[in-house]
């Protein structure tokens, strides 16, 4: 491939891992959990169509499995499921978040603009592809990091996890002829069906009245 | 021949796996706890049998060499003695109506499933697969911290799962930077992530690619091993789990995580554009041993006392393999393999005594020389072991990191020299309450096996006595290999 082919090749990858950094930006200043939980469909959907249009231009089919964990695990099964658990637990109202919404918008802009100047300094070798797409990778890693802390509720952790996650496989997807990609997604896959089962099972044991993980602090035995 | 007699290294890895199955399936308490030391032990020998083996050329997934082989002799130890503790300790547990039968078949086969994952990290050649063994190690752990099912358990099993899942991501992160600065040398697919590829072609990587990944390395691994300001998961999933896991936890995965950090660092020191990890270990180190010093002080949970003195031992560690050089790494491996025999042995002991006096709280419990001498006098010689008076082995250890200092850096001793000290005087302060003066709490008589508690400390004494020359010349080689 050559040419005007190449350049569209890059484009679009281009555009599906931007994408990918833009939904976590609006991610960041989602107040509603249930809008957070559709952002984050959103944002593994298109990590699906990523990992996919990676898996077309590398030539490397096994990548399509990771695009389907992505696609119907955590676009839809996890979304779901967490729908029902907030459903059940009745915390559908608003998120508190740590800081304000623009200090934290800030923050995200920050850590875009580190990850960029960082990574593109850092890869300057490596093929064009890659190394932006490891910058944007980077972005979403550390933009994932920043819901998890600015957030105190036990599901919009989780919903940080998991777009970090996706961050992960954007950079290892990204890297041409990567082993083992698929079973790092199953693994990571595993990881988040624990905590989620694990959020379902501290209600169902009735041990906590809130997930709000800034409650659990009280019940400490001893503080340090 | 190879026929007939299995390869130990599939051993090491199968008995433990092939437990958890059956220890999940299997009912009754008393033939489980029996079945689990029986794994535990096979997968002993299995480990002992490597030394005698040929070493096999390494495959592109595992691999058995002299760094990880004492390593894996450790783990497999440790797990066996570990397994015997937990037979009474759990049967304790069940008789108090603290854990119910089923949550102990849950916890024999979990045990087994955490050997299998420590076995596999250690002898995997594949930083991916390493990955996954240690993230495995995380999970099974997460599991069992949060098996007593009370407000703090499982607010310690949260806090751990969330700061180990993002520790995890990162160091999946560094992995994966470190494949990209291969991949223009050895080439696209697998060999990118075989380490023994690796380290043979590490010269000609991006050294800036390969720092990068090294701080994503430390930050994420640096998580598990515990080091300050990323240890705040560590000192409540030691309170709040059963004990035996508080012992393997302290003896060995924090060891498994730092072995991982290790593999890396070799890899840098083979580069000469790539950083010197050292100045970051030791800043890492120094940091871990002073702040857990000073916080040794307010402790009022027995359990939190010890895990916070396990931070500062991986402190010391962290600055010893900071330091770098041939003495200060020789003394860095010693001091792992001494403070995993000792700091067991103490959550042995602490296990024991925390179930005869129905408390964990420092101020309820005293005069246990006079009331439990078996347990009080263990607990004794564990605490002078640990915070390394002569003539045991970790006084040996430290004395060798603070003189190699001393020697090259003697700036850098004076505050690794004050951290010492004031844990030091933390800890037998704490002792003395614990140990000596009036008795306080139940004087119930102990059902306790004292076996693997007086194993690890008579290993503890005869290392500060006598090494052996063959041990000796082992470390010394793998001090070299480490740079």
């Amino acid at each position: 491939m050559d040419g005007p082919m190449e350049g569209l090749i890059f484009d679009i990858a281009h555009l599906l891992a931007a994408s990918l950094v833009l939904i976590s930006f609006v991610q960041l200043y989602q107040d509603r959990l249930y809008a957070l939980l559709n952002t984050f469909a959103l944002h593994a959907f298109v990590l699906a169509c990523s990992v996919a249009w990676q898996a077309f231009i590398q030539d490397a089919p096994h990548l399509y499995i990771t695009a389907a964990i992505a696609l119907v695990f955590k676009a839809i099964v996890i979304p779901i499921a967490l729908h029902r658990i907030i459903q059940r637990l009745g915390i559908h109202r608003e998120i508190e978040t740590v800081v304000g919404i623009g200090l934290t918008m800030l923050a995200g802009i920050a850590l875009v603009a580190l990850s960029m100047v960082v990574m593109l300094q850092v890869t300057a070798g490596a093929d064009p592809l890659a190394r932006e797409d490891l910058a944007f990778a980077l972005a979403v890693i550390l933009l994932g990091l920043l819901l998890m802390v600015s957030r105190r509720n036990a599901v919009s952790q989780v919903v940080g996890f998991m777009s970090l996650e996706n961050g992960l496989v954007l950079a290892a997807t990204g890297a041409k002829g990567m082993p083992l990609v698929v079973e790092f997604s199953v693994a990571f896959s595993i990881l988040i069906a624990f905590v989620v089962i694990g959020i379902f099972l501290f209600r169902i044991r009735e041990r906590f009245d809130t997930v709000d993980v800034h409650a659990l602090d009280r019940h400490r035995g001893e503080r340090r | 021949m190879s026929a007939i007699v299995p390869d130990p290294v599939a051993l090491i890895l199968l008995i433990p796996i092939g437990a958890a199955a059956l220890l999940a399936l299997l009912p009754g308490y008393r033939l489980t706890s029996r079945l689990s030391v029986a794994a535990s032990l096979l997968t002993f020998l299995a480990a002992l049998a490597l030394f005698a083996a040929e070493p096999a050329a390494p495959g592109s997934y595992l691999f058995v060499d002299e760094f990880n082989i004492v390593f894996i002799a450790l783990n497999t130890f440790v797990g066996f003695t570990t397994s015997v503790f937990s037979a009474s300790y759990i049967g304790h547990e069940l008789a108090t109506g603290k854990l119910t039968p089923l949550y102990l078949r849950f916890y024999h086969a979990m045990y087994q499933l955490l050997i299998f994952a420590m076995n596999l990290a250690l002898v995997a050649n594949n930083i991916g697969l390493m990955w996954v063994a240690i993230e495995l190690a995380t999970l099974t752990t997460v599991l069992m911290v949060g098996i007593y099912r009370t407000h703090e358990a499982l607010e310690a099993a949260w806090k751990y799962f969330i700061l180990g899942s993002v520790g995890i991501a990162l160091a999946l992160f560094g992995t994966i930077l470190v494949y990209l600065a291969a991949q223009p040398v050895v080439g696209e697919g697998m060999n990118g992530m075989v380490w023994t590829v690796l380290i043979e072609h590490v010269a000609a990587f991006d050294p800036a690619l390969l720092n990068m990944a090294f701080v994503f390395l430390l930050l994420g691994y640096g998580t598990k091993v515990g080091l300050a300001p990323l240890h705040a998961w560590l000192p409540d999933a030691h309170a709040e789990g059963p004990t035996p896991i508080s012992a393997v936890l302290s003896g060995l995965l924090l060891n498994v995580a730092l072995y991982a950090v290790l593999r890396f660092k070799m890899l840098l020191a083979g580069n000469a554009g790539a950083i010197a990890p050292g100045p970051l270990l030791v800043t890492m180190g120094l940091t871990s041993l002073i702040f857990a010093g000073f916080m040794l002080y307010r402790r009022q949970d027995v359990k939190r006392l010890f895990a916070y003195s396990s931070i500062e031992h991986m402190g010391i560690i962290a600055f010893a393999f900071g330091m770098g050089g041939p003495l200060a790494n020789f003394a860095g491996l010693l001091h792992m393999v001494m403070h995993s025999l000792t700091k067991s042995a103490i959550f042995f002991a602490v296990g024991h005594i925390a179930q005869v006096k129905g408390t964990q709280k420092i101020a309820d419990i005293g005069g246990l020389t006079v009331t439990h001498p078996w347990l009080g006098w263990g607990l004794v010689l564990g605490v002078v072991a640990i915070v390394g008076m002569p003539p045991l082995g970790i006084f040996m250890s430290e004395f060798l990191i603070v003189s190699s200092t001393f020697a090259r850096e003697p700036w850098l001793a004076l505050p690794l020299v004050l951290g010492l000290l004031i844990a030091l005087g933390a800890l037998l302060l704490r002792l003395n309450g614990l140990a000596f003066g009036e008795p306080r709490g139940s004087t119930a008589p102990a059902q306790a096996s004292y076996v693997p508690m007086y194993a690890h400390l008579a290993l503890v004494l005869v290392a500060g006595i006598y090494l052996p020359a063959r041990l000796v010349d082992w470390f010394q080689h793998v001090a070299e290999l480490l740079g």
